[in-house]
Parts: structure tokens; sequence; C-alpha cells
């Protein structure tokens, strides 16, 4: 079982950068007016920042932690690890962890790499720091997350188009002699690899002139093979099955009781699928942070981008719950003792 | 959860009623076909999902949508998955 607990790491500041158009999916116009207030309504999608042609998700998170180095005085020199969490890297390689630590002035001495993962890679990430914080005498990590996913996603596939927007996160993360606990708890499935996948591009299935060439796979589903496809009865039923089992057993194991859980955040994919766990879970909506309806779900910046939409109603010494589940399919649980309340900004990217 | 909540197909019929607002009460009968609710789609297949999941404690599968056609249909999947 992929467990474990630290103590003493403090989340010092979360930034998120958006791209400054704004996309409403009442103007989508591949849906009938009543099925873009049902869409609104079950799956909580009203709006999206779209990225701009060329725009990519290190530009974003490298934005937000700029603007997060200046409102929290951290040095530059004084950062040890970056891990950059996203799916829509700049280039087939290198990876893009190098390239942020050079655009960011970081120190040549300093570790970065990246992580390929999704809905559930800001709670990877959280864990990959803390273990490496806590495995070493490092003090200071970057975790950089987010996807530019709207590129993949075609107009003409109503399964995908309105659900996605665009987000870049930076979170600072520093070794202290804080008593705050963290635990993970990290779940893997891949037998689920299709219930989200974007089938060509890689060395499987290498791009070629038929996968840009856009094909109707059922009425209001059209796309080529470099889109994202998405199964949404697929992820919709693992979601409100495993995912509720999988954050019960989490919190009976470490004996975390409801009452002791100041703020619950989900990764932000689908209304009606989170309010189910929620439902599930019993947890109050007020203990239950979203921000799907403003920005859709932002992938792996979804639960930061949620913690910094809904900064006031976050206090120091707050215990979080966080749970990022998807593509993957992977998921990951977390306790998070706050401790200080940490910088937040919000900004739209030029 | 508990099967005494389905014994009768009333009981799913109210449920579905008050699921979907713009469904006027009193309008979904037993032989009523899911392709009747305006504009039927996936999304609507969603929300009986997530409610079948949270009143019954029954999965449905993308099977299941396919064979099921109206409201009696649906009652005859959860008796035999509760």
């Amino acid at each position: 079982m992929a467990d474990f607990s630290v103590s003493g790491l403090q989340i010092a500041g979360i930034s998120c950068s958006l791209p400054k158009q704004e996309i409403s999916n009442f103007d989508y116009d591949l849906l009938e007016e009543s099925e873009k207030k049902l869409l609104v309504k079950t799956i909580g999608v009203e709006t999206r920042r779209v990225a701009s042609l060329g725009t990519t998700t290190t530009d974003l998170a490298i934005d937000a932690a700029e603007k997060l180095f200046h409102k929290t005085n951290w040095k530059k020199e004084s950062i040890d690890l970056i891990v950059v969490v996203t799916q829509s890297r700049d280039y087939y390689l290198p990876s893009v962890g190098p390239i942020v630590q050079n655009k960011l002035g970081l120190s040549k001495k300093c570790m970065a790499f990246d992580v390929g993962l999704g809905c559930s890679g800001y709670v990877y990430g959280l864990s990959i720091v803390a273990s490496m914080l806590k495995g070493s005498n490092w003090k200071k990590a970057v975790l950089l997350a987010g996807d530019v996913s709207t590129i993949s996603c075609s107009y003409n596939d109503k399964s995908t188009y309105p659900l996605f927007g665009d987000a870049g996160s930076a979170t600072f993360i520093e070794n202290t002699d804080s008593e705050n606990k963290w635990i993970f708890n990290l779940n893997s499935d891949g037998s689920g690899e299709d219930a989200i996948k974007i089938t060509h591009g890689c060395l499987r299935n290498l791009p070629r002139e038929d996968s840009f060439i856009e094909k109707e796979r059922a009425p209001g589903v059209t796309r080529a093979d470099l889109h994202l496809a998405l199964d949404g009865l697929e992820v919709f039923n693992f979601s409100i099955t495993t995912i509720p089992k999988s954050i019960k057993q989490f919190l009976q194991n470490y004996k975390l009781d409801h009452e002791i859980i100041d703020v619950f955040v989900m990764h932000q994919a689908n209304l009606l699928m989170n309010e189910t766990i929620r439902k599930k879970l019993k947890f109050k909506t007020d203990q239950t942070l979203y921000s799907i309806k403003k920005y859709g779900n932002t992938s792996s910046a979804s639960i930061p981008l949620t913690l910094c939409s809904n900064e006031g109603k976050i206090a120091k010494g707050d215990n979080m719950l966080l749970s990022g589940f998807g593509v993957g399919l992977s998921w990951g649980n977390a306790y998070i003792e706050l401790g200080k309340k940490p910088t937040t900004i919000i900004s739209d990217f030029d | 959860m508990c099967i005494f909540n389905i014994v009768k197909i009333e009981d799913l019929i109210e449920k579905l009623e008050e699921e979907f607002e713009e469904i006027e009460v009193g309008s979904i009968k037993p032989e009523t076909e899911f392709t009747d609710f305006e504009n039927w789609g996936s999304m609507h297949a969603l929300i009986i999902i997530a409610l079948i999941d949270m009143e019954y404690d029954v999965t449905l599968t993308g099977h299941d949508l396919k064979k099921m056609r109206t409201v009696q249909d649906l009652f005859g999947i959860i008796n035999e998955q509760a």
C-alpha cells in the first residue's frame, strides 16, 4: 500500500496563472439551449479560460511562480527541488523541468524533473515533494502543476470540448520545524487506460496523416485520433464508486474524523460526480470547495486553483483533505495540516 | 444500501420526477421511454447513474444503459442488482 506520512512541512504559497481569454459554454453552438442549461447544472462548467495558440503550460506555471517569488520574498538561489506535473509539455524532449529551472533563474544545483500525470497530479506532486524534502536536508521546493488541455479537444466533440480549461500553478513548500502532519495515499489502475486517452502522437501510434482527420465516433462526438477521447460513463462510474471507498478507507486508517477536516477539495472534473462523492462521504457543503463553474476541469491545476479561488474559506491551522482522481487511471488522497495560512495569488497571464 | 427502498416502481418514478425538474409531476409512467425526455442524452444518463447509485447502491454500466429503454426496464435492472 503506497501510504506514508511526514511532518514538519509548510506550504508557503500557492499561485495560479490563467489565460485571459474566457469562453462561456452558453456560446457553444453545438449544444441546444436546454442542453447548455443542463450542462451548467450537472457538469457544472459555465466558463473556462482558454490559452491562445503558442501559450504553453510552462508559460502559465512560470508566470504563477514568478509572482509567488515576488510576493513571498523567497530567494531563487534557495530552491533545491522543482517538480513539474503536466501532460502537455513544451517538447517531446527535453523534459520541461530543466527548461523551467533555467527560465526561472534557479540554481543549477537544483533537482528538476517532470511527472506525467493529470487529475491526480497535484496530490502525487505534493507527495513526491514531501518525501524528497523529508528524505534529505533540503529546505525549499517548487511544485508546478497544470495543463493546456483545450488544444487537445475537438470543437466538434460535445463530450470533451465544454469541459476543460487551461491553468498553470506554482506551490512553494518548505521543510520546517513545525508539527504539521501530512499523510498520503496513492493508487493506480492502468486497466482503465482507455477511459481518458489521446491515442495517437506517441510511440504506440506515431502521428501520421490520418491522425489529424476528424471522424464521427457517436452523435455529437467527432474528433481525430490526436484529440482527447473521454469515456464519460466509465470515468463517472469509477469516480463515484472507487473514490468514496478510497477516501473512506483513508480516513478510517488514520482515524481522521469528519469533524477535524476543515476543507475538502476534490479534483474539479464534474459537479454531479463530486457532489455524489461528497454526499456519500457525508461531508458538508461548506467544507467542500469548488472552482469548476468558473474555470472548468483544469487537470492537475484544479486543486490549487480551487484553494486560491476560495482563499477566504481557508484559515491558518486548517486541516485539508485533498483528493485527485482520473486519467491513468490514477488517484491519490492527502491529509494536509496547513499550519500558517499560505500566500495565495490568482492572476491573468498576459 | 437496502432493498426495501425499491419495493415499488412508484418510488423510483417519484425520485426521477424529483431529479428532472423540467418534467411535470405525474407524467412519468413505467412504460415511459427515456428518449421521450427532452434532448435525452449523456448528461441525463449521468444524472440517472448518480441517482441510482445514491438511492439504491446499484452501479449502472454502459451495457445497462444501452439495454434500458423504459422506466420499467430501469426498475428491472435495479431489482436484479440490488
